[in-house]
């Protein structure tokens, strides 16, 4: 059925198919109204599931991992302060090997503090061993969600899932979503049945026991290699999903990259406008094309080796920064070139805090690539494609404004 | 309610080949505690002695996970929504057993949010006042004068400074938190624990249990002295026994006949070496202990 739905209730809605057990949450903004959401799901019979309504965000993931372990079906949501306030259990429920699920409605990180989204708090978490997977709409979020239960909990996978999308741009915009009906969802997801040992009393096992040397990096990679080979999951769960729901997902998503010399590749939301800019600049003659990241845990370093093949200068959209290094996804797409030699990459960091990504965005930013094209060589590492140049020295505004 | 050794099963839950210090409190009080559980149990453990001291031999007959330091009572809560949820909860026990920095300090919050959402579950901190897995650190526990690592002896300092009667009161402020029943315990009085696990186990909803659990090595005793020793802060009245249902309702388990100076028990640890020939000091804990055992034996 055609729903007109927020992100948010999309993420929801997503859970609610999924027919999760046990669903625990901390409000946040713009996560908030997913917490909302699944509590009148619950409170209306809608979702025959236990709500933890818990008092921080370091007891949503640890009560999710307590009833994971357990053997039923968990669903998570958060963002920002509230992710980062995770960042120890969430190793605990990738090394525990759950399928949790978790929704994030991107934001900035304090400090100075911003309710507004860019990709820092996900990424933040990037080596914690949850797979990543970042959405550019609503559809894509219910779509995600469904998929990521399937692939978490594969026996081949075993790993945690987060689903990102962009904080306001996706959580709090309201599109046409096709919500599928239960008998759907059940053919693509099965009900949810643990097949690896978990809290039984039938059969007692201990959980988190130390790891002398001889075993732990031997759990690691394990986690590691399950990961590498969760593409083949997801490819697969991709397709049966398109077969039954007949909408098409890859971890790779391209556009116009056939013949492109210039190729833009990024995470989330902004990926939309920049397929708008490079309608209009195909338009003025420009070869250009995109590669949007969908997944980036696992990584598809080969898919998009393959994608940017014939490109010969990259640009990647940072919404994120490691300061004292480049943009984060920036250094991800270099560990391709071993696949893509000879290419010019260029790392673009831009929309932090909630700062617009516009069509004039990706447009200055193609300029710059263009001139790189040419054979002008950069200067600088990072590109700060649409600073405001009216507050580049922070501190002296800090000393006017704030006192 | 009430236990009788004859009727304890004879067979071992934790399983014996533990790697816990000779004397080891904690380890006493688990294992009294699986006696009336069973293995019709799911037990969390905080990070901690406990957490470390399985090993493999000692493995535990029943379901168990090692939490993280400071969410066992997140994770229980995460554990007793799931039983529910899956249409199993019966009459599993579903018990957290943590450690007081796990409980008084830095696990504190998870507690606190869990028995207030009303949880059916049994949290038991084994007291043993300090962070004693990192090496005899002090803890929100830690008594007046104890010397630790870091309320060490110095020039200028006798150990622990936050006075007795401002160490945090975890089983009153759990009564505070209005749920069915919290109770202090000793290893030295195990039919009085027993029978308080059993009265715990048997309500529907959050139930707390403080259990005094010396540590040789924390506390500078012998270790074949750790029962003596529980028992001695008992008959001084440093910990008496007593439990309080509904959040109100004060019972005192144990009235010493002749209550002993708590000099004497002060005397058997070497934590608490230095102030044994300060009687402005000795004097300082005594009043302390007596104006809580006033307190309690009027309430
Ligand atoms: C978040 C975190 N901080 C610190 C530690 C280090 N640590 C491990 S056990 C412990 C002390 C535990 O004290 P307590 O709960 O009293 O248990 P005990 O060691 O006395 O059994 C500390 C500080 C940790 N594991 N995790």
């Amino acid at each position: 059925m055609r729903q007109y739905l927020s992100g948010n209730k999309a993420a929801a809605e997503g859970a609610r198919l999924a027919e999760v057990k046990v669903v625990a949450a901390y409000p946040i903004t713009p996560q908030t109204s997913i917490v909302e959401y699944l509590a009148s799901f619950v409170a209306n019979g809608e979702l025959a599931a236990e709500m933890i309504p818990v008092e921080s965000e370091h007891s949503a993931i640890s009560a999710t991992y307590g009833a994971s372990l357990t053997g039923v079906r968990t669903f998570v949501a958060s963002s920002s302060q509230g992710l980062a306030l995770m960042h120890e259990a969430l190793f605990m429920a990738s090394g525990l090997r759950l399928p949790i699920v978790m929704a994030i409605a991107n934001r900035a990180l304090a400090s100075p503090v911003t309710i507004f989204t860019d990709h820092q708090d996900s990424l933040a978490q990037r080596d914690t061993g949850w797979l990543q997977f970042y959405v550019e709409d609503c559809q894509e979020v219910l779509d995600t969600i469904l998929i990521a239960y399937r692939v978490a909990e594969d026996c081949r996978v075993l790993l945690p899932i987060m689903v990102c999308f962009d904080g306001f741009y996706v959580s709090h915009i309201s599109e046409p979503v096709d919500v599928p009906d239960v008998a759907q969802v059940r053919e693509f997801l099965p009900e949810f049945k643990a097949n690896y040992p978990v809290l039984d009393i039938a059969n007692p096992k201990m959980f988190n026991v130390m790891a002398f040397p001889q075993f732990f990096e031997e759990f690691q990679r394990d986690k590691h290699e399950s990961m590498v080979g969760s593409e083949q999951v997801i490819k697969e769960a991709m397709l049966d999903f398109e077969r039954i729901f007949n909408r098409s997902y890859s971890m790779i998503e391209t556009y116009c990259t056939e013949d492109a010399d210039i190729i833009i590749a990024g995470l989330g939301s902004m990926m939309g406008t920049v397929r708008t800019a490079i309608d209009q600049l195909r338009s003025t003659g420009l070869k250009i094309g995109m590669a949007k990241i969908k997944s980036f845990r696992p990584f598809p370093y080969q898919d998009l080796a393959q994608a940017l093949k014939g490109a010969k200068v990259i640009g990647i959209l940072d919404r994120d920064i490691s300061p004292g290094s480049t943009g984060i996804v920036y250094q991800e797409v270099l560990a391709t070139l071993q696949e893509t030699p000879n290419k010019c990459i260029v790392d673009f960091v831009l929309g932090l805090g909630g700062r617009d990504v516009t069509i004039d965005t990706i447009e200055k930013a193609t300029g710059i690539l263009e001139q790189v094209l040419s054979g002008s060589e950069l200067k600088r590492r990072v590109i700060w494609v649409d600073e405001n140049r009216e507050v580049l020295d922070i501190w002296k505004v800090g000393e006017t404004n704030v006192g | 309610m009430s236990v009788r050794i004859k009727d304890l099963p004879l067979e071992e839950v934790v399983a014996p080949g533990r790697g816990g210090c000779p004397g080891c409190a904690a380890v006493i009080g688990a294992r009294m505690v699986t006696k009336i559980a069973g293995q019709n149990t799911i037990m969390v453990n905080s990070t901690g002695c406990m957490c470390v001291n399985y090993g493999y031999a000692g493995a535990p007959l029943f379901p168990y996970v090692h939490s993280l330091f400071e969410n066992a009572g997140a994770v229980a809560s995460g554990i007793d929504a799931a039983l529910k949820a899956d249409n199993r909860r019966d009459d599993i026990n579903l018990i957290v057993y943590a450690g007081d920095g796990g409980t008084v300090d830095i696990g504190f919050q998870a507690l606190s949010g869990a028995v207030e959402r009303g949880h059916r579950f049994l949290y038991i901190c084994y007291d043993n006042e300090g962070y004693m897995n990192t090496g005899v650190q002090r803890s929100g526990a830690t008594p007046y004068g104890a010397s630790t690592t870091t309320s060490p002896l110095g020039k200028i300092s006798k150990g622990e400074s936050r006075p007795l009667s401002r160490r945090k009161d975890m089983v009153r402020v759990m009564a505070a938190h209005g749920i069915p029943y919290t109770a202090t315990a000793s290893i030295a009085y195990p039919l009085d624990f027993m029978r308080k696990v059993q009265t715990a186990l048997a309500i529907d909803g959050p139930t707390y249990i403080h259990l005094l659990s010396p540590c040789s090595i924390g506390w500078g005793i012998d270790p074949k002295d750790t029962v003596k020793v529980a028992r001695m802060a008992v008959q001084t009245s440093f910990a008496p026994l007593y439990e309080i249902t509904g959040g109100r309702q004060f019972k005192v388990n144990l009235r010493p006949v002749n209550l002993k100076p708590v000099q004497e028990y002060l005397s058997m640890q070497k934590r608490f070496r230095h102030l044994l020939d300060d009687p402005i000091e000795l004097d300082i804990i005594q009043r302390a202990v007596d104006e809580n055992w006033t307190y309690l034996s009027n309430c």
